[in-house]
């Protein structure tokens, strides 16, 4: 067993892992999004849904793309670097993930040649129903990557054998796992609420640039409504999660909250340095005995501190403030949509002003706080990889560590590239808003297998006559 | 389910994937390295075009093949991917770049940029198919292990055959984007698809004489399986077995002549190119079977129990023809040829 190779091992996977999520978390929204748009154009005939559907497809195109690259590396990390882990979770995780490529991976990227390159060439229906599966492979997806992991945190339905293999004893028990149905909505909820403040974001950015348009206006508003609904689910779903990690991996809610010591009438600790060494907290600002209330716990309860799993319980630190950040992230779309909501009634969410300077950067809060969140799910079930089964030091790759330092290095080097462009191609769309271009004449003749939005603009157009090119 | 022999039937169902995998992915990335010889702009337009809505599907496969592994050979999958842990890193870097690519190279403005990213997409698909070619041999090769695990060091792969595998690979997918692009354009892109399919064909004829040649000389087991030996030729294995290369000369001798004129039916050069995959395919059936970590690891060794086999196969018996009906379905949306000017993202 290679020290340094466990260390990068867990650094890429972390790095891999966190890179990818962005794009899944933020698909899985803007898919929803695009149905409901699309679906809003049908219902009612009004073109300003549909600009938004052509406008934000465009985006949805470049980030499923480095969703999907990104995503099958991830199918290869866990036999690359995680063989022994693979070897001993095979049997109960290995149909989960094939499940999920079954019913999920085919059915999104199938469809989604018809989504992106089918709306001239099949039928209004059949384009609204393909969004439509893509939409719903993206929850699918989501739905069997969240119960594998969630076995991870709270594995249950299994047994081991004489080699220390995990098996499956039952299957309903082990995909519905006691965390299973909090984080899954706990993420999905994530999923539209990042998209929300994204679609926020650039309507502000336009409203700023006062490009303005229907479409901008429609946009922030759907974007607010969405975030004043789901913000406050958000929060419950959080507490929900909270409540069974506490009953189930207690060690994790000990680091989150900072606890070091077994007691009753826990603190609230709204600021510290935990410190691992000394196992105290620095520079602590807490709110005394309100920590059992929060969690939904009597005051007389006694909680488990972390002094009471010293060997077996996460670094204290970085989950203690991933917490932070994720929940400041979480409030501060939370203000900003109770502020948008209060402009919208005031009639002045298109004047461009402070609001619009600050929802645009708050655009990037969503994917703060999905990143945080999972850094606390994840460092919270440290030093397991199967929490109080199998230690991660036991799950490595006989690999070396020089291997795994050029494969961190590639993947480093890699993703900051295709990062930065895409970032850059999707900002670029963005901001563009809806009409700074004519639409682009139309060629006529017969349109051809894969012409897809190509000649098909945002920008507001005559409708263009149905082409009719299905009798080659 | 006790009276299934499930190891098998889910060796039978990764095969399949595998199968599907390389005749549907090997057309797009053969077609990602032909670009690299576009005469224009609009042509590398139409040849992407052709790809475009099928990549996404098609590289799903891959992701079926690496996530059935880890669900049906937990084991195969634990050994085999750290054996590999360099190609499947530059194989998965490739796919990266080619697969972004696809996307970016219409949304670069700048000329820079775009050819970056023109360049990013030909050699994304020239080295993701040259990697997996050195997957493919080095597996063949079989790998060190020891107990559980993998026991080999960094570049066992790193062979004359495995190298040999690659670049026949390469020539192979080349051969299926000829096929693709014939059914799919016309005029002066299809002829520049022949004139390619010629030269690929070369090339796959001498890559896959040689491969099966070095493959009997691999391990004593493959001999064995084919009925042949220094001295003697078990007739009978053999005469079930020699239709094998007989088809596959048969098939490639009338792919010839399918790219030498303009072929009757559009669709058959491509139909032909995957025929001679399947034969190299069964050929290399024949010879690991039932190895899953070549003359080491068996099926039913590396199998999953069969609780977790039975419960996925519920799910791929359901699914499987699922997939593929709707993945023909699409495919029968965007039958036809492509045009010129119907490049995309304007």
């Amino acid at each position: 067993m290679d020290f340094d190779a466990l260390l990068l091992s867990r650094l890429q996977f972390a790095f891999v892992i966190a890179f990818h999520i962005l794009f899944p978390a933020f698909t899985i929204g803007l898919a929803a999004f695009l149905a409901v748009c699309e679906g809003m154009w049908l219902k009612t005939g009004k073109e300003v849904y549909k600009r938004l559907y052509l406008h934000w497809v465009k985006i949805f195109a470049l980030a499923f793309a480095m969703g999907v690259v990104s995503g099958v590396v991830m199918s290869y990390q866990f036999g690359t670097n995680w063989a022994k882990f693979a070897d001993m979770t095979g049997d109960v995780l290995g149909p989960l993930l094939g499940y999920e490529v079954l019913t999920a991976f085919f059915l999104e990227a199938t469809f989604l040649g018809v989504m992106l390159f089918g709306w001239k060439r099949v039928g209004k229906g059949l384009h609204f129903a393909s969004t439509c599966i893509v939409a719903a492979g993206t929850s699918v997806s989501a739905f069997w990557i969240l119960s594998a992991n969630s076995w991870m945190q709270t594995p249950q339905g299994f047994a081991v054998d004489e080699n220390g293999r995990f098996y499956a004893t039952d299957w309903m028990e082990v995909i519905f796992n006691p965390s299973f149905p909090s984080r899954y909505v706990h993420m999905m909820l994530a999923a539209f609420i990042t998209t929300a403040a994204v679609i926020l974001a650039a309507g502000a950015w336009q409203t700023l640039r006062k490009h303005d348009q229907k479409p901008t206006r429609l946009q922030m508003r759907m974007a607010i409504g969405t975030l004043l609904v789901l913000m406050p689910m958000q929060i419950v779903a959080g507490h929900w999660s909270g409540e069974v990690a506490h009953h189930h991996q207690p060690a994790k809610i000990a680091a989150m909250e900072g606890w070091w010591e077994t007691k009753s009438h826990q603190d609230t600790i709204l600021f510290a340095i935990p410190d691992e060494t000394t196992r105290t907290n620095k520079f602590e600002v807490a709110i005394p005995g309100l920590g059992n209330k929060v969690m939904g716990l009597p005051d007389e309860e006694v909680i488990k501190g972390l002094n009471d799993f010293e060997g077996e319980h996460p670094p204290v630190f970085i989950v203690f403030w991933a917490f932070r950040i994720m929940v400041g992230a979480g409030l501060g779309i939370l203000v900003l949509a109770i502020w948008g909501a209060v402009k919208w009634r005031r009639k002045t969410l298109d004047k461009p002003g402070l609001f619009h300077w600050l929802a645009v950067p708050a655009g990037s809060l969503g994917f703060i706080a999905v990143i945080t969140g999972w850094i606390v799910a994840e460092v919270g079930r440290q030093p397991f990889t199967v929490y109080g089964h199998l230690r991660t030091a036991d799950s490595l790759s006989p690999v070396t560590t020089g291997q795994v330092a050029t494969s961190l290095l590639v993947f480093i080097i890699v993703y900051a590239i295709i990062f930065t462009a895409g970032v850059i191609y999707m900002m670029r769309i963005a901001t563009s808003g809806f009409n700074d271009k004519p639409a682009a004449p139309v060629k006529d003749g017969r349109r051809a297998p894969g012409s897809p939005l190509g000649a098909v603009t945002d920008m507001a157009e005559p409708e263009n006559k149905p082409v009719k090119d299905r009798s080659e | 389910m006790d009276a299934l022999d499930l190891p098998l039937i889910w060796s039978g169902l990764i095969a399949v994937a595998v199968m599907l995998y390389v005749c549907l992915d090997g057309f797009d990335l053969g077609i990602g390295i032909l670009t690299a010889f576009a005469r224009s702009d609009t042509e590398r337009n139409m040849m992407t075009a052709t790809i475009e809505p099928f990549w996404d599907g098609n590289e799903t496969w891959l992701v079926l093949g690496g996530g059935g592994l880890f669900a049906a050979f937990p084991l195969a999958y634990a050994i085999i991917m750290p054996a590999f842990y360099l190609p499947i890193l530059v194989m998965l870097a490739a796919l990266i770049f080619r697969g972004v690519a696809f996307e970016f190279r219409h949304k670069a403005v700048r000329e820079p940029t775009r050819r970056f990213w023109n360049g990013a997409f030909a050699y994304g698909s020239l080295v993701a198919a040259f990697s997996q070619g050195i997957i493919l041999g080095g597996y063949i090769q079989g790998m060190t292990v020891e107990g559980r695990d993998f026991a080999g060091s960094a570049f066992d792969w790193f062979t004359p055959f495995s190298i040999l595998v690659g670049l026949s690979l390469v020539v192979g997918y080349v051969l299926l984007g000829v096929g693709w692009l014939i059914l799919k354009t016309e005029g002066d892109l299809q002829d520049f698809a022949r004139k390619w399919g010629r030269r690929s064909l070369i090339g796959v004829v001498i890559g896959m004489a040689m491969v099966s040649l070095a493959t009997l000389s691999i391990d004593p087991k493959v001999t064995q399986h084919w009925g042949i030996s220094m001295s003697a030729i078990d007739m009978s294995k053999a005469v079930f077995l020699l239709p094998i290369p007989l088809i596959s000369g048969a098939l490639m001798f009338w792919l010839w002549r399918d790219l030498k004129t303009k072929p009757r039916y559009d669709w058959r050069p491509y139909l032909l190119s995957v025929g001679i995959f399947a034969t190299g395919f069964a050929g290399l059936a024949v010879s690991l079977f039932p190895y899953l970590v070549p003359f080491q690891v068996d099926i039913w060794d590396a199998a999953a129990r069969d609780n977790a086999l039975a419960f996925l196969l519920v799910g791929a018996v359901v699914m499987l023809p699922t997939i593929l009906l709707y993945t023909a379905y699409v495919h029968k949306l965007f039958w036809g040829k492509v045009k010129e000017g119907d490049g995309y993202h304007g």
